[in-house]
């Protein structure tokens, strides 16, 4: 973990109040009845910034809005409420020639290696054409970059003929991430971008990630619901649940000192290699509430241990709790509630 | 041409393969590619003039001199059948691939668009299929008058609805796709992830049931040319000779037969060729 988790000035990145709904089909009975249209609440007003030069983890459960989020982030999403700045503009409002360069700016790799990639597109006619649309070069000096982004991710000079199909989930994804570093971004959204390899595979693809941050500075925005992997790679992480931040801070401060109760049992929840460490304890109570009819108060209500009358009638904010790290729960107002990890916090990966 | 379904995926006459090529390709290639030459050049190939009587030989059955008989005129059915080829080739190209370039670019970008455009489209689907094709072509060239042009218009009015149904199905579900997404955030417009990212992944299909709309096209201008709407006599088209040959079929069958088999081997050549194409074409996972 380099130093970069301070960080003055404006952040690069801020989401502010963001909420998506995605409408539901109605049927034809509801619509007769006039009854509202139902909706997956996906996110629901969520706050968060992004400073230069870090990575920030975003993790949760399936399901609770991490990946529309990312999407989002990009613009392949138009949020409902709320905005998006990419250095203080509004995303949403950038037109033509402003958009097409926040989307060199901001680029995005996919979790699946297998759909990400045009199959009918050899690798050289992927990374030039990103390279020829944005003008990253004059057109006879592409074949060079081509192979120099082929360098960049350990892929071999005759990749460059040949077509997705004839790589494997790993290479793929090196694909994808030369095609994002093609147009030079300054941010990189990467939307569970191992959790579709090997284990092995995984380290070889996160550890290259890093090295590329540090050779072009760059900003990553990492979601993954691997929470060993978010601590190994991300300066700050935020937890996501029912389409909401409830707790952000630095690394080390949030899996140690966490300060949610859902946090506390996503950590307790992440198995543990030493048998001597494991428990039983049921790490929460219950199933995850549809996103279509959210819990009124706190949205972990239904869930949560520690549950008291406020947290029915009062959503709480995601208040700043000391030292950067902030989190969305009443009973933080009176400091934090025990944490008892039935596993020492101790050994990042 | 008529209700369509889409092509079969993989049938038991594409397994079997010939220096790397599906056998039905190389099959239906050589029936297509002479069926072309003779469209193109069958002089060199008819032993008579297709239209030259010959009142001495009248409905004469098949012999050396005339091996596939000749007809009420005296014609040589078997250099009608060569001279034949140029019309109805003409018809399954002509006919088809009009409508080919049209479907395939509205189904494209009604496929991407959705919405309203999709539920427009929906609807001429419905007011399409829902009438057999040949009452509507009939139906359409009883208005505009019998002939070749005409006819080529009303296949063209219907037949494009086949293909960009096809292609939009398609399209539909490669724009959901990561790689359609990977597009978008490049910036990349529309049209650009359309046609250059899309559409090479939804085109298969439309090309071959192509190549069925070819040999349906064939027995679609047979049909009308048989009927009187299409092609007109004296000229040698299969339909038209098949028309010719109904009134003897009890004592001259060779009149009508011998087309009949003309357009069967021709319409097998297109399925055959279609076939292998698409097993040609199955993209590699």
């Amino acid at each position: 973990m380099s130093a970069m988790t301070n960080h003055p000035g404006a952040p690069l990145i801020s989401v502010e109040a963001l909420e998506k709904r995605f409408a539901m089909r109605q049927t034809i009975v509801g619509r007769i009845a006039g009854r509202l249209p139902l909706a997956v609440h996906a996110l629901n007003g969520v706050d968060l910034a992004v400073h230069r030069g870090e990575t920030l983890g975003i993790v949760g459960e399936s399901g609770c809005g991490k990946s529309t989020l990312a999407r989002c982030l990009v613009r392949l999403l138009e949020p409902n409420e709320g905005r998006v700045r990419f250095e203080g503009r509004d995303i949403g409002e950038l037109r033509g020639g402003e958009r097409r360069a926040f989307n060199r700016r901001v680029q995005m790799i996919f979790q699946d290696p297998y759909s990400s990639l045009n199959p009918r597109m050899t690798v050289r006619q992927i990374l030039g054409e990103a390279l020829s649309v944005h003008r990253m070069r004059p057109k006879a000096e592409i074949p060079v970059r081509i192979a120099e982004l082929l360098d960049l991710v350990r892929l071999p000079q005759d990749a460059a003929g040949r077509y997705p199909h004839e790589f494997s989930g790993g290479q793929r994804q090196r694909i994808g991430i030369a095609r994002a570093l093609a147009v030079e971004p300054d941010v990189l959204v990467a939307d569970e971008l191992v959790s579709a390899l090997d284990v092995s595979v995984q380290a070889q693809v996160v550890n290259l990630l890093l090295q590329l941050q540090d050779e072009l500075q760059l900003t990553i925005v990492f979601v993954a619901h691997d929470l060993r992997l978010v601590r190994h790679i991300s300066h700050r992480v935020a937890v996501m649940y029912l389409g909401k931040v409830i707790e952000i801070g630095p690394t080390e401060a949030l899996f140690s000192a966490p300060r949610h109760p859902y946090t506390m049992a996503l950590l307790d929840a992440a198995p543990e290699l030493d048998p001597g460490r494991r428990t039983r304890r049921a790490a929460t109570r219950g199933e995850l509430p549809s996103p279509v009819d959210l819990p009124g108060g706190c949205l972990f209500n239904t869930r949560c241990p520690h549950v008291f009358e406020r947290c029915q009638v009062e959503r709480p904010l995601l208040a700043e709790r000391g030292g950067d790290h902030r989190a969305a729960c009443h009973l933080a107002d009176f400091g934090t509630p025990a944490f008892e990890p039935s596993f020492t916090a101790a050994e990042p990966a | 041409m008529r209700a369509i379904e889409a092509p079969p995926q993989r049938s038991w006459r594409s397994r079997f393969k010939v220096a790397g090529l599906p056998a039905t390709l190389i099959v239906g290639g050589l029936v297509l590619f002479a069926s072309l030459v003779l469209a193109v050049v069958p002089s060199l190939f008819a032993p008579y003039d297709p239209a030259a009587m010959d009142y001495n030989s009248i409905l004469a059955a098949p012999s050396l001199a005339h091996p596939f008989g000749t007809d009420s005129f005296g014609r040589d059915v078997l250099s009608r059948v060569i001279h034949a080829y140029t019309i109805d080739m003409q018809i399954a190209v002509f006919a088809t691939t009009g409508p080919l370039i049209v479907g395939v670019i509205v189904g494209a970008l009604v496929g991407y668009a959705g919405g309203l455009a999709e539920s427009i489209f929906g609807r001429i689907v419905d007011a399409v299929i829902s009438f057999p094709q040949l009452v509507l072509v009939i139906a359409i060239v009883a208005v505009l008058g019998p002939g070749l042009t005409n006819m080529y218009i009303a296949v063209g009015v219907i037949d494009w609805v086949f293909f960009a149904r096809l292609v939009s199905g398609e399209v539909k579900v490669q724009k959901r796709l990561d790689y359609a997404d990977a597009g978008r955030a490049m910036g990349y417009t529309p049209m650009r992830i359309i046609f250059r990212h899309l559409l090479p992944n939804a085109i298969t299909p439309a090309i071959v049931y192509w190549m069925t709309d070819m040999a349906l096209a064939i027995l679609l201008g047979s049909s009308l040319g048989y009927l009187g709407l299409g092609a007109q006599p004296p000229a040698a088209e299969w339909g038209v000779q098949i028309a010719d040959g109904k009134n003897f079929m009890a004592t001259a069958w060779w009149i009508s037969v011998f087309p009949g088999i003309a357009i069967v081997v021709t319409g097998l050549g297109f399925s055959l060729f279609g076939d292998g194409l698409a097993e040609l074409m199955r993209t590699k996972k």
